[in-house]
């Protein structure tokens, strides 16, 4: 499988991933190698375990009691284990942003929103602030839209808006990795389409991880595909061959609308 | 009235259609008989009210008629029960606003950050052992926090500060502060824990510790019921009675130095009606304008609690 990615730069690698949720192993021996500066998919049938494998990636299991790793999952250049229970998740955090299926701006306001990381970080300076905030706003193509408001407050946008104001947020800090959990499931179409065109663009800048149940979507913006099926990684590959020549049998028929 | 007749007519199979139903029109009444009965004791509230008002303003007319509106609103002295008599509101209300206004300093504060552990760190063992006691504290009679103040923290306070006078304002203010506090953190905490945890793991994404989490995002999320919180706070501390009577003096003292005796409009109000002046006195009647007061201030309060709900009303879904 990891020699269709021999070329590209890897951003992150996992190595033998296996999660669990108190007794309940919910990712079994996972290995998945993200390239740098590409849209990495994940996809599979509902509680197959694509959420659970996303928040590995910024320690967000951290957060709730009695929830279990092994093995590794190797940021790059630094070449650290996200996962090792020396690591800070704060730290880790700082280095990965995340976008949730529903758009969850805070209840301040817009500008406060974008600059939420920095300030978290101790960054006081405001032109800084004010350059990188509008940097990101440009950068999740909402910069047109609220440059004239950016005091009002953020849910006094339209859904999509909120979700690019969420991806805006997480760009803010650049972030190493950015990780899309259904970006697009609580959205219009057209807002969806808006987000999917975001993503494409952004790939020159960020290495992205997205968990999409549309498969139309995966293939629309990622390079490469994972089919993930009862916590177990079935099928990896380059999203081209994932959706014209899957190698098992069950990835056909996941693709192919015959079960999920 | 709607609702029961939805239920009447569920109840009825649909077989039976038509065929009347010999109990239909006693069930109809019995809804009727409920309905009048909770109508019946929701007014209750609104008359009482209304009576409490009336008897204030109908006690209050004639004894604006000896004393003028501007001189009870301005005089500096409250000494309606002296032969040279004056009947200056300032002072009383000077000494519920410096009680209200240590206890407050008290009880925000504190009652804020229990919540926040109690909502954000504690472990359920924690939980479990500080909501009891903080129920507990809540459950003290009024009139022993009042000796408490006295006999214990004035004392104490008296080592810190050896001019302090016995009775004292500051004693009873942290006191009342410290009685307050249950209200507070119990208010706070469920302010806090009905935001939505798609915020906490928004802020912490984003690589926010808890303490920025809990102050930066939750904070804000649950103002609007936090602002609740401190409205009854406020309400709570300007009607106190017992403390203040107890341990700040009954004396009417126009100042802001909390290190002095004074009294409060409540602790006023308890001493006269204790006393032997005869109804219908200006003495007695001087009670009802100064629970006038006391009652439109607690209302300004409210009023301005209820513009901070609305203004600061996050909804969520
Ligand atoms: N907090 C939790 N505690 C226990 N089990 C959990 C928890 N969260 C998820 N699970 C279980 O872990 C498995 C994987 O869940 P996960 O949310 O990762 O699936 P998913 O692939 O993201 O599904 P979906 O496509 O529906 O979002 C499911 O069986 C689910 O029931
Ligand atoms: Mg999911």
């Amino acid at each position: 499988m990891v020699e269709i990615l021999k070329k590209e730069i890897l951003r992150s690698d996992v190595r033998n991933l296996s999660f669990s949720y108190g007794d309940k192993k919910v990712l079994k021996n996972i290995n998945l190698p993200i390239a740098d500066n590409k849209v990495t998919a994940l996809i599979g049938p509902s509680g197959c375990g694509k959420t659970t494998l996303l928040r590995c990636f910024n320690r967000m299991h951290d957060l709730y009691k009695s929830t279990h790793y092994e093995g590794e999952i190797i940021l790059f250049p630094e070449g650290i284990n996200i996962i090792s229970a020396k690591l800070d998740p704060i730290e880790v955090r700082m280095k990965i942003g995340m976008v949730f299926q529903k758009p969850n701006p805070f209840p301040k306001s817009i500008f406060e929103n974008v600059s939420y990381g920095l300030k978290v970080r101790g960054i006081r300076k405001s032109s800084f602030i004010k350059d990188k905030s509008e940097k990101a706003l440009k950068q999740a193509g909402l910069w047109e839209e609220v440059k004239d408001r950016l005091h009002q407050p953020a849910t006094s946008l339209s859904g999509g808006q909120q979700q690019r104001l969420c991806i805006a947020r997480a760009l803010a800090t650049d972030p190493e990795i950015l990780l899309l959990d259904e970006p697009t499931s609580a959205l219009d179409p057209i807002s969806t389409a808006h987000i999917e065109k975001l993503i494409v663009d952004l790939k020159s800048t960020v290495t992205i991880v997205i968990v999409t149940h549309n498969l139309h979507q995966a293939a629309r913006v990622s390079d490469s595909t994972a089919f993930m099926y009862l916590g177990e990684m079935v099928e990896f590959g380059t999203t081209n061959q994932i959706f014209t020549n899957p190698q098992q049998k069950r990835t056909e028929n996941y693709i192919t609308g015959r079960f999920g | 009235m709607e609702l029961a007749e939805v239920q009447v007519n569920a109840a009825r199979p649909s077989s039976l259609a038509g065929v009347r139903n010999p109990f239909q029109k006693w069930r109809k009444l019995k809804e009727k008989i409920i309905e009048l009965c909770l109508l019946t004791s929701a007014m209750t509230s609104v008359v009482v009210v209304f009576t409490i008002l009336w008897i204030l303003v109908s006690e209050s007319i004639p004894f604006f008629q000896h004393v003028r509106l501007i001189d009870f609103l301005t005089d500096t002295e409250w000494t309606p029960l002296f032969e040279q008599a004056h009947y200056g509101i300032l002072p009383l209300l000077c000494g519920t606003f410096l009680t209200t206004l240590i206890a407050l300093s008290v009880a925000i504060p504190c009652g804020t950050m229990m919540a926040l552990f109690l909502s954000e760190y504690a472990t359920p063992f924690w939980r479990e052992t500080l909501k009891p006691v903080l129920e507990l504290l809540a459950a003290v009679p009024t009139v022993v926090y009042g000796y408490f103040a006295l006999m214990t923290v004035t004392p104490l306070l008296q080592k810190l500060i050896p001019s302090l006078p016995g009775f004292n304002v500051l004693s009873a203010g942290i006191v009342m502060g410290v009685m307050i506090v249950p209200y507070v953190s119990s208010l706070t905490e469920d302010a806090l824990r009905s935001v939505p945890n798609y915020l906490r793991e928004g802020s912490m994404a984003m690589g926010a510790s808890k303490a920025q989490t809990a102050l930066r995002v939750l904070y804000p999320a649950a103002f609007s019921g936090i602002s609740s919180a401190y409205i009854l706070a406020i309400s709570r501390a300007l009607g106190e009675t017992m403390v203040v009577s107890i341990a700040a003096g009954l004396k009417p003292n126009l100042t802001l130095n909390p290190l002095e005796p004074a009294a409060t409009v409540t602790a006023f109000i308890v001493q006269v009606s204790q006393g032997d002046l005869p109804h219908g006195s200006i003495g007695f009647q001087s009670i009802y304008v100064a629970g006038l007061a006391l009652l439109i201030l607690t209302l300004v309060f409210n009023l301005f609690g209820f513009y901070l709900r609305r203004r600061f009303k996050e909804t969520y879904d």
